[in-house]
């Protein structure tokens, strides 16, 4: 066995187990755990296919932001396990009815009729100086440059969206809001005067003292 | 127009992160004060209040009359005295504990007494290790005034005029 | 050298386990002294944060004290661990090792001089990103896995804060690239030869501050660090930590301070180049200074900065922080892509041929 099969071996039973234990692991948040370990194992299965741009894009984007998010939610949310087991049984046929078709649609797509070795060539090692970020620049950012666009666009369109739902305008009067900007711009001289007042001492004030003296 | 542009290079050149970080350079290279306490130690005022102390007459009669007036001030109930007549008629105190972990070393004792018997010393490097010791008993404070009695009476006289 | 080792053991053992063995072995070479590096830096911003305040420091244990980091890290690892009731063991003990992972494994790519590096990979850039972005799991877990409020409100304070931080980091490094051409770090390196006017900072000066303090911000440093935030929930993610399971994110924290000053010398402050480049009689008297030590030197620099932050700054408040990231850097960045897209386009200084 070679290095580069046995790391790979190490890597898929990473991702399998990982796989597995995220869809049967009761705790939400354990399962989100699994499921970024399944991601990372999958980036290092990527990396090992000589497309360390994909793979690193993976951790980057879903690792890091996505599933971070994910988290987030359901580290706040308080799911009543109890209820979503509720006429666990009464559907389980249907349920099993479309795990098997599920299956078997894609036992017919990626069966060992279509895979395997003797039916898929090894891919050819590239050279030293190769570079997947280029190999995938060149092509997105000059044949596919419009769906690109298209793309990010759509992304925008997103964002755009979910800012607009969740902003609500109340007025200023009913909700009080610091206004960043202006509390920073406030300065010493505009909060307060110095008076430039004489040193008077009062007539009365030194008369008690005077009296308290005797 | 020109307090926005001045107000913008403010922002934008971060001349008071710049001015705040001038400040914390100047320190870093200043002369340090700090004491190293065991090998160094800063002066002690007369007036300091530490471990307490019973006195003496010159002639070796104690000085306490079991007035209780110090057991009445003390805001942390640390002290506590019982007296009973002595053989020349004269009142002393029986017990005289002053329950150090309760001890505020507010001074009010001190203050509070008619002849100067009960006083706190400058001496504050004591510990103990359990329960027990914590409650100095009269023979405690006076061994503890009679070791230190001309400190005692040099701090005294040092701030008499003041009284 | 390692591949003269790989040789040597492949001699007599199995491939994969020679491989293995060299692997480690080049490791340890590199987290060794990262790992004292950390050590005697916690040192340093003891001193340095002493002396700012006018005091002196550690100055006890050893020489100027300076044998403390050592007395501390026999404390923390004589200490017990506490496990929190009802907490989750497992990711209770997993979260320290979330943090400190990621923060050492980054250090693969990172050239100490030309060719001193673990591996050369062409999405070097891409891989420190990515590396740093799996940080955020060891706060994250650790504050929910010690079943403590305090250390969730730190745990979600943390994330919000780290991912938002991330976006204005990764915009300043795509500047990098943009002048660069390179996701490659000796690359990078290279590309700023030819003395101080030829770095990266120059050009890219807001995107230096950028990157710095979106650094600061990545590594819960002082003016950034709500995380922690004693004042309201006393020491946030990690409250429930004792002993060495503290310690180690605190190795964490250090390692990335240290690594952001790596890939902020190497992206702006032309890496282990000469500061003397180009100068007649300067070059030739420093020539015999090795890449190294210039790369130290302005690492040191940098990480005396993080010390000289940490003294002076009061922290931010939250809100604060967030709009500072989202409405001040991010923008910025973006602006600066677009600049540094002109400023190619023209053939802009001496950094565009």
């Amino acid at each position: 066995m070679s290095f580069e099969q046995f790391i790979f071996y190490v890597l898929a039973a990473i991702a399998i187990i990982s796989g597995l234990m995220m869809i049967t692991v009761k705790n939400p948040v354990k399962a989100a755990l699994w499921l970024v370990l399944a991601f990372i194992s999958t980036a290092g299965l990527w990396i090992m296919a000589q497309a360390e741009f994909l793979g690193l894009v993976l951790i980057l984007v879903y690792v890091g932001a996505v599933m971070v998010l994910f988290l987030f939610v359901v580290m706040m949310l308080d799911i009543n396990m109890s209820i979503l087991k509720e006429g666990f049984t009464r559907y389980l046929p249907i349920g099993a009815l479309a795990a098997v078709a599920i299956f078997a649609l894609i036992y017919m797509v990626v069966g060992p009729d279509h895979f395997g070795l003797d039916k898929v060539a090894a891919p050819d090692m590239k050279p030293a100086g190769y570079s997947n970020t280029t190999e995938i620049a060149i092509p997105l950012y000059t044949e596919h440059a419009y769906a690109f666009i298209l793309a990010a666009v759509l992304l925008l369109v997103g964002i755009v969206a979910a800012i607009a739902l969740t902003l609500r305008r109340r007025p200023t009067g009913a909700v009080l809001y610091q206004d960043i900007d202006k509390q920073n711009k406030t300065l010493a001289k505009d909060r307060f005067e110095m008076v430039k007042m004489d040193a008077v001492v009062e007539k009365a004030v030194v008369e008690n003292e005077e009296e308290d003296k005797k | 127009m020109g307090k926005f542009l001045k107000h913008q290079i403010k922002t934008w050149g971060l001349t008071e992160l710049f001015k705040g970080l001038s400040v914390t350079g100047k320190y870093f290279f200043k002369k340090k004060i700090t004491v190293r306490y065991p090998e160094e130690k800063t002066p002690i005022s007369p007036r300091f209040r530490g471990h307490h102390a019973l006195r003496r007459y010159e002639n070796g009669e104690e000085r306490c009359i079991a007035c209780k007036l110090c057991e009445a001030v003390c805001p942390a109930n640390a002290i506590t005295i019982e007296s009973e007549e002595r053989d020349d008629g004269t009142r002393r105190t029986t017990q005289y504990d002053i329950d150090m972990f309760k001890c505020i070393y507010c001074g009010f004792c001190e203050e509070a007494c008619p002849v100067d018997a009960i006083v706190e010393t400058r001496v504050f490097e004591y510990e103990f290790h359990e329960r027990g010791p914590h409650i100095r008993t009269k023979e405690d404070l006076l061994a503890f005034g009679d070791k230190h009695e001309e400190q005692i009476a040099a701090d005294r006289a040092a701030d008499a005029k003041y009284r | 050298m390692f591949d003269a080792i790989q040789a040597f053991l492949s001699g007599f053992l199995y491939d994969w386990l020679a491989i293995t063995i060299t692997l480690v072995l080049q490791a340890v070479a590199v987290i060794l002294p990262i790992m004292l590096v950390v050590a005697w830096l916690t040192y340093a911003e003891r001193k340095v944060i002493g002396f700012m305040q006018v005091r002196m420091g550690p100055n006890r244990v050893g020489p100027l004290g300076l044998l403390q980091p050592i007395a501390d890290a026999l404390k923390l690892m004589t200490k017990e661990v506490i496990f929190p009731a009802q907490s989750n063991k497992y990711l209770f003990i997993i979260a320290p090792v979330l943090a400190i992972a990621p923060a050492v494994a980054a250090y693969a790519v990172i050239p100490f001089s030309d060719g001193m590096v673990v591996t050369d990979i062409n999405a070097g850039v891409l891989y420190v990103l990515a590396v740093s972005s799996i940080l955020v799991y060891g706060t994250i877990v650790a504050g929910w896995a010690s079943n403590s409020k305090y250390a969730f409100l730190g745990a979600l304070r943390g994330s919000a804060q780290k991912i938002s931080y991330e976006i204005a980091m990764g915009f300043a490094l795509v500047t990098v690239l943009m002048i660069a051409g390179t996701m490659n770090l000796t690359e990078i390196v290279n590309g700023q030869q030819g003395g101080i006017l030829n770095w990266y900072l120059l050009p890219l000066l807001p995107m230096f501050f950028v990157y710095f303090i979106s650094g600061l911000a990545e590594t819960n440093r002082t003016p950034f660090d709500v995380i922690e935030g004693e004042a309201e929930i006393v020491a946030g993610f990690h409250v429930d930590y004792s002993g060495m399971t503290f310690g180690v994110f605190m190795l964490a924290e250090y390692a990335m301070m240290i690594l952001i000053s790596f890939m902020t010398s190497i992206m702006f402050l032309g890496g282990w180049l000469s500061p003397f480049e180009g100068i007649p009689g300067l070059e030739a008297l420093f020539s015999w200074v090795p890449q190294l030590a210039w790369l130290s030197i302005k690492v040191a620099f940098l990480l005396f900065v993080f010390l000289w932050l940490r003294a002076t700054f009061p922290r931010y408040r939250y809100d604060q922080l967030m709009r500072l990231g989202w409405k001040v850097l991010i923008p910025l960045t973006i602006v600066w892509v677009f600049v540094v897209g002109a400023m190619k386009y023209f053939d802009f200084g001496p950094w565009f041929n």
